[in-house]
């Protein structure tokens, strides 16, 4: 396969900060509520779903499958955006790698990787169980 | 208070370029107020209430006002994409009804083809947007993401390339009527599955045109229409709001904001589905035409390739003649942003002044909706219900 497509830079502020140090430690670190016992992504200073400000943060599995995804041709090289729905509820934005683009599909199993920026940020993907 | 009756779509006017590289964006406004104005016959000094968004250079409308000159006692400058101008003829209304002003002008204007600016790029947005730290490194474009909410669609509903196709080639038979249209030729459906690959499943015939221009619309009470020479098209309902995708509701592109603005628009106006005789459906992409028609109810949820197959939006044809200037995606859609013409050819319909060969006989009823911002992540919806007295 050819040379991979770069990712964007890693941007982070007050309220991403504790997740992005999770990803440079190789975790996916997301919030879970602990007033209406939900998680959420993105992560952020309070729950989406009840608006209490009391929030754990948990260890994702980095299991999931794609809920959909779409494949940017037009970039050179291409690269394939996507939604991954967490095993533990949560959807996020991300990148799938290590497959060959034709055989990517809706609900396919997918597992959480990592690949770096330009500027040598870690940055969550996901790749074919 | 609803707004149902009160105001009246008075004037109009689609700026007839489509390529402008030596005229200022601000220009190109002033160029569709003047005339907008004139359509309604009334003059600038007539205007108290000024209704712009993002595309406007400036802050909100501080600029714009001064540079034309405007005396003003009521300002919006609701942001909502391309959704923003359908939002702001509902907003004027509800000026108008208040009685904070009379005649309201709204414009829109834009040079994305003369600088470059397509819905292929990654897109860039300042660090303090909340999502964009969790967002920014994996190459967001305007495509990609419509192309996302597509993909799910095709998943749950088994939506086909070919159905999507045929609302490229219903537009494309309208564009062939429009003399100002960017693209003229009639297309089929093998054309548009031939067409370049630019995002699965979205191709490059999928796409809307990227175009320079511009357009205005006016709004004025019942007193000031009554004066005016202009066939009278009311404003009879309308709705809006927001969808996101990392709020409460969490993820989901096979439903767009059109499932809560229209029922808004339509219980407003107290009119259903089956009374409508032309309608004006955002086209940024195919599958927006495609999940708003499903949303607005016009067919059940996930019937919408079907609804569209066979040529049931070409006027004449089908069912439910949409778009039949060529819409955003044959004909026109200044600064990537396409509400504004929406609103102005549902104003023709109603008028009798589309183009001869795609004018829906009759046309007493028509809605309008558009959408802002990007199917794939979040965006505005607004729906109206125009009707010719």
């Amino acid at each position: 396969m050819s040379a991979e497509a770069p990712l964007g830079a890693v941007v982070t502020t007050p309220e991403s900060r504790h997740y992005w140090e999770g990803v440079a430690r190789g975790v996916l670190l997301l919030p879970r509520c602990r007033a209406c016992g939900k998680a959420h992504f993105y992560p952020r200073s309070f729950c989406p779903h009840c608006f209490s400000d009391m929030l754990d943060t948990f260890e994702a599995s980095g299991r999931g499958t794609i809920y959909t995804f779409s494949v940017m041709r037009r970039a050179n090289p291409p690269y394939c955006i996507a939604y991954v729905r967490l095993e533990e509820g949560p959807i996020l934005l991300s990148r799938i790698v290590d497959a060959p683009f034709d055989t990517i599909r809706c609900d396919q199993p997918v597992r959480l990787v990592f690949r770096k920026t330009a500027e040598g940020d870690a940055v969550p993907v996901f790749a074919p169980v | 208070m609803s707004i149902r009756n009160k105001a009246f779509i008075v004037g109009i006017y689609e700026h007839p370029t489509r390529k402008a590289p030596d005229r200022s964006v601000a220009q190109l406004h002033a160029e569709c107020a003047r005339g907008a104005l004139a359509d309604a016959g009334l003059s600038r000094d007539d205007v108290d209430g000024y209704f712009c968004a993002g595309d406007a250079p400036g802050i909100g409308a501080l600029s714009m006002a001064d540079y034309l000159g405007l005396k003003l006692r009521h300002i919006d400058t609701t942001e909502l994409g391309g959704a923003s101008y359908v939002a702001h003829v509902a907003h004027a209304c509800e000026a108008i009804a208040a009685g904070k002003c009379r005649v309201a002008l709204i414009t829109l204007a834009g040079r994305p083809r003369s600088e470059g600016r397509s819905g292929t790029m990654v897109r860039s947005h300042p660090a303090d947007v909340p999502e964009v730290s969790f967002e920014q490194p994996y190459g967001l474009t305007t495509v990609n993401m419509y192309a996302m909410a597509a993909m799910r669609h095709m998943r749950e509903y088994g939506t086909t390339s070919e159905q999507l196709a045929w609302i490229k080639v219903a537009a494309s038979h309208h564009a062939s009527h429009n003399p100002n249209a960017m693209l003229r030729e009639k297309v089929t459906v093998d054309d548009v599955l031939n067409s370049e690959l630019v995002a699965d499943p979205l191709r490059k015939l999928d796409c809307c045109v990227v175009s320079d221009g511009g357009g205005a619309v006016v709004v004025a009470s019942p007193e000031i229409a009554a004066s005016l020479k202009v066939p009278r098209v009311v404003v009879r309902g309308a709705g809006e709001t927001l969808k996101g995708v990392h709020g409460r509701a969490g993820v989901d592109l096979t439903t767009t904001g059109a499932a809560m603005s229209g029922p808004l628009a339509f219980e407003e106006a107290g009119v259903t589905q089956g009374d409508i005789k032309y309608a004006s459906i955002y086209d940024s992409f195919t599958i927006t035409v495609l999940m708003q028609l499903e949303d607005l109810g016009f067919c059940a949820k996930g019937r919408g390739g079907a609804f569209v197959a066979d040529g049931n939006l070409i006027s004449g044809v089908g069912r439910l003649p949409f778009n039949t200037d060529g819409g955003g995606l044959c004909n026109n859609h200044p600064a990537n942003r396409g509400g504004i013409t929406k609103v102005i050819e549902a104003v023709r319909q109603l008028r009798g002044q589309a183009n001869a060969a795609v004018q829906v006989p009759n046309c007493d009823l028509a809605l309008v909706q558009g959408c802002g911002g990007s199917l794939g992540t979040r965006h505005a919806s607004a729906t109206l219900i125009l009707e010719r007295l």
